[in-house]
């Protein structure tokens, strides 16, 4: 009995802390991943239990109901009807918050209805005495017809307690709290006739919600002649949400007392700040400012410190490692690759903490609120501005965030313009061309040019996003049912272990998602860099050195003169020939093509290809990256490869371009069509090269 | 005195009395803008919109056009 693994299922409303009970229980015993076939986030954990027990937590999506209208609320509703799935719970912890109490029992009532045992976590304790809030737990555990923990996530407390609770699990009532199908007596005493066998709350979940369970799916409830209009199923549901509601403020009338002299609070004072007409954009301006900052200038240190010991790295490979394919393999294609991806750990990590930051402190609806009048007049919703935030870190969260947004329109334009806000994957490619093209001044003593740069870009990227959604916006005819509901939740102080887990396990995902493709795509290109086709790769060596023209040449410049005629004799070499005169009016040549090209894989891709592309020519490994592109100097006009100019279109071009694969896959799974990935890609494209030209030829 | 939420006066207080089904979501409703419940206007964002409600102790916001759709008694003070 001492080896049972406990199933246990954590469900709760947004903004109830339920990550933070979560992250209590498991610590950094924690598994991410996705659930089957779709891109809802899976959370599990593992934590030991007194006597022995072990328990699986299973943190699922917040939903505010089973009504489910989201594809996260419904991974809720189909693994709680789904008795066979692997994950079935044997208990569910239902977390509240003391303050909200009303409307988070809701799910709780509703999930009483399925007849598993529920314990309710009652969380946020800390903040009774400051609410006077005083509770009578035995009379709300009779009412509610379970057991109740009293939990503070955020001062540890009533964990101990809650682990005891899920061992003794099976002591908990499976019984409804309230008799909900008494709104439609008739109705429901039919149905429960038509299936004896079932329970009554879950026939009425596959009725309202159109999901199936054990082989029973709406068409067969149906076709018993309880088929109901939209329009009275969803009068039924209202009915049942008020009957719920009844019962609730029944119970909290006698269960819960609130002095109201504490209630006026900080939380009102702070709003009027925070969403003030002026000062409101004012401090929203003034924190976006901050992380960049932060991105550009606070994370240069540990930069420089990575791309140093990379190049050391290398060349420390290249001379104590026996000659060969597989050193040169390791010197100049893998270790240069996977430096170039390791060096941005710091700037993403920044990113996802203010991220967190942002979410976790509750300011992220005010910005909600603050924006969607303004967003909605380019066919945007407020909450756009969450995907448009978080799209600083990574298209792909970002695109998934928008499901929140309530309207097709404004959510399809969401997901359409999210693409060009600066993600973290453009930021290597930014901060190696901002540095190499841009002179390092400060402006008032303050402001590094460099950061501002950067900066601009961001803005850039907003405002490429927001122009083009005000043209679909025009362009699009979806006919429009909008309605926009948002939660303001309490302000709090994020918990340290809360953001540090998120920012760990993001900058994790980004570096091994990534890194995977970088590694991948280094060794490609190494291969066709150091080999080639024919006499003139073959010969490279005797070719250089014959030539008339290289007489006058000294060993070291000799040695390069081949390395460049091979480099540009290599299939690598070839291929990016055959590109350049597509891009040359926009000053690149066929290297930082090769660049571009590997960078429809991943943007991030791009400084890893140079790397390789240079070590493979160059002849002193302990350059850095950032040298060796300095150094690059065009064979034909003599000028710098990244001058002013061509750098400025560069940037341009990152920009604007749709270079992620796995963008275009999300896109694709989210809008259920191949048909507006391949609009992004093509529109993006065309865009990207245009401006990059324009600007070329404008600046030289 | 009858009349719909965009009326409110921030600080004001109503109860909420009747709302067209067709058009308010069950999403709000879930959130416990039901009949019979009290709601406050807390504040308004810039622009005029959306409001910024108190609504049977749910903190939230919705678009004045949401709000013109929800009849309300407001409290005598």
């Amino acid at each position: 009995m001492s080896d049972q693994n406990i199933k246990v299922a954590l469900i709760g409303n947004p903004n109830t802390g339920k990550t933070s009970v979560f992250n209590q229980l498991t610590g950094l015993n924690q598994q991410v991943g996705n659930y089957p076939g779709i891109t809802v986030e899976r959370k599990q954990g593992f934590c030991n239990l007194p006597l022995g027990f072990k328990a699986t937590i299973l943190d699922l999506p917040g939903t505010y109901s089973l009504n489910a209208s989201s594809l996260d609320e419904n991974v809720v509703i189909e693994l709680l009807l789904n008795k066979n799935d692997k994950d079935f719970p044997d208990v569910v912890v239902v977390v509240t918050d003391v303050e909200n109490l009303k409307r988070n029992l809701l799910l709780f009532t509703q999930i009483k209805d399925l007849g598993i045992p529920t314990i309710l976590v009652i969380n946020m304790s800390d903040r009774m005495e400051l609410k006077g809030i005083t509770l009578d737990i035995p009379y709300l555990e009779e009412q509610l017809k379970t057991k109740i923990a009293l939990v503070s996530s955020r001062k540890k407390l009533g964990i101990d307690n809650l682990k005891k609770l899920i061992v003794d699990y099976n002591n908990v009532s499976t019984e409804p709290c309230l008799n909900a199908s008494s709104i439609d007596p008739e109705y429901f005493g039919g149905l429960k006739k038509a299936f004896p066998n079932q329970l009554l709350y879950k026939l009425w979940l596959v009725i309202t919600q159109d999901v199936n369970f054990s082989n029973l799916d709406r068409k067969t409830i149906e076709t018993h002649n309880f088929a109901k209009s939209p329009s009275d199923l969803k009068r039924l549901q209202q009915k049942e949400t008020i009957k719920r509601y009844q019962f609730i403020n029944d119970v909290l009338k006698v269960g819960r007392t609130i002095d109201t002299e504490n209630a006026k609070d900080f939380r009102s004072k702070l709003d009027r700040v925070l969403t003030h007409k002026f000062w409101g954009y004012v401090i929203f301006a003034a924190i976006l400012l901050l992380i960049f900052q932060s991105i550009f200038d606070w994370s240069s240190i540990p930069m420089e410190f990575i791309d140093q010991s990379f190049a050391s790295l290398s060349s420390a490979a290249a001379e104590n490692l026996p000659p060969g394919v597989f050193t040169d393999l390791l010197s100049q294609g893998i270790i240069p690759g996977i430096g170039g991806i390791v060096i941005f750990i710091p700037q993403i990590a920044f990113l996802f903490l203010f991220i967190s930051l942002l979410e976790e402190s509750g300011y992220m609806s005010r910005v909600v609120f603050l924006m969607d009048k303004i967003m909605r007049r380019f066919g945007l919703s407020g909450k756009s501005v969450v995907p448009l935030i978080s799209g600083t870190a990574c298209a792909i969260p970002a695109i998934m965030a928008t499901r929140n947004i309530e309207s097709w329109k404004e959510r399809l334009i969401t997901i359409l313009v999210t693409p060009f806000t600066t993600c973290s994957a453009r930021l290597p490619v930014y901060s190696i061309l901002i540095s190499l093209v841009i002179p390092k001044t400060r402006i008032f003593g303050i402001f590094n040019t460099q950061g501002l740069t950067l900066m601009l870009l961001y803005l850039l990227g907003f405002g490429a996003a927001i122009f083009s959604a005000y043209i679909l916006n025009k362009i699009l005819k979806i006919k429009n049912k909008t309605f926009f509901v948002v939660e303001m939740p309490n302000y709090k102080l994020p918990l340290f272990k809360n953001v540090g887990l998120n920012v760990l396990e993001k900058t994790k995902a980004f570096v091994f998602g990534a890194g995977k493709i970088i590694l991948a795509i280094s060794i490609i290109l190494w291969f066709l860099a150091s080999y080639g086709p024919g006499h003139n790769f073959e010969f490279a060596e005797k070719i250089v050195t014959t030539s008339p023209e290289n007489a006058n040449l000294s060993e070291k410049e000799m040695e390069d003169a081949i390395a460049s005629y091979k480099i540009e004799n290599s299939y690598i070499g070839i291929m990016g020939k055959s590109i350049e005169p597509v891009i040359e009016p926009l000053g690149y040549d066929w290297k930082i093509g090769i660049a571009i090209i590997s960078s429809f894989a991943a943007r991030e891709v791009f400084v890893g290809t140079l790397a390789t592309i240079y070590s493979v020519g160059g002849s002193d490994n302990e350059e850095t990256i950032k040298s060796k592109m300095q150094a690059e100097v065009h064979p034909i006009t003599g000028k710098k490869v990244f001058n002013f100019a061509s750098g400025i279109s560069l940037l341009l071009f990152y920009a604007f371009a749709m270079q992620c694969a796995s963008t275009l896959a999300i896109v694709k799974k989210e809008t259920n069509s191949w048909k507006w990935p391949a609009i992004q890609l093509f529109a993006m494209s065309v865009f990207a090269y245009t401006v990059a030209l324009i600007a070329y030829q404008f600046l030289e | 005195m009858q009349t719909t939420i965009d009326q409110l006066r921030i600080g004001q207080s109503a109860t909420i009395t009747d709302f067209d089904i067709e058009v308010i979501p069950l999403k709000l409703i879930e959130m416990g803008c039901l009949p019979g419940n009290s709601v406050e206007l807390l504040q308004i964002a810039p622009f005029g919109d959306p409001l910024f409600l108190n609504i049977n102790d749910s903190y939230l916001a919705i678009r004045l056009e949401t709000a013109r759709k929800i009849q309300i008694e407001l409290i005598q003070e």
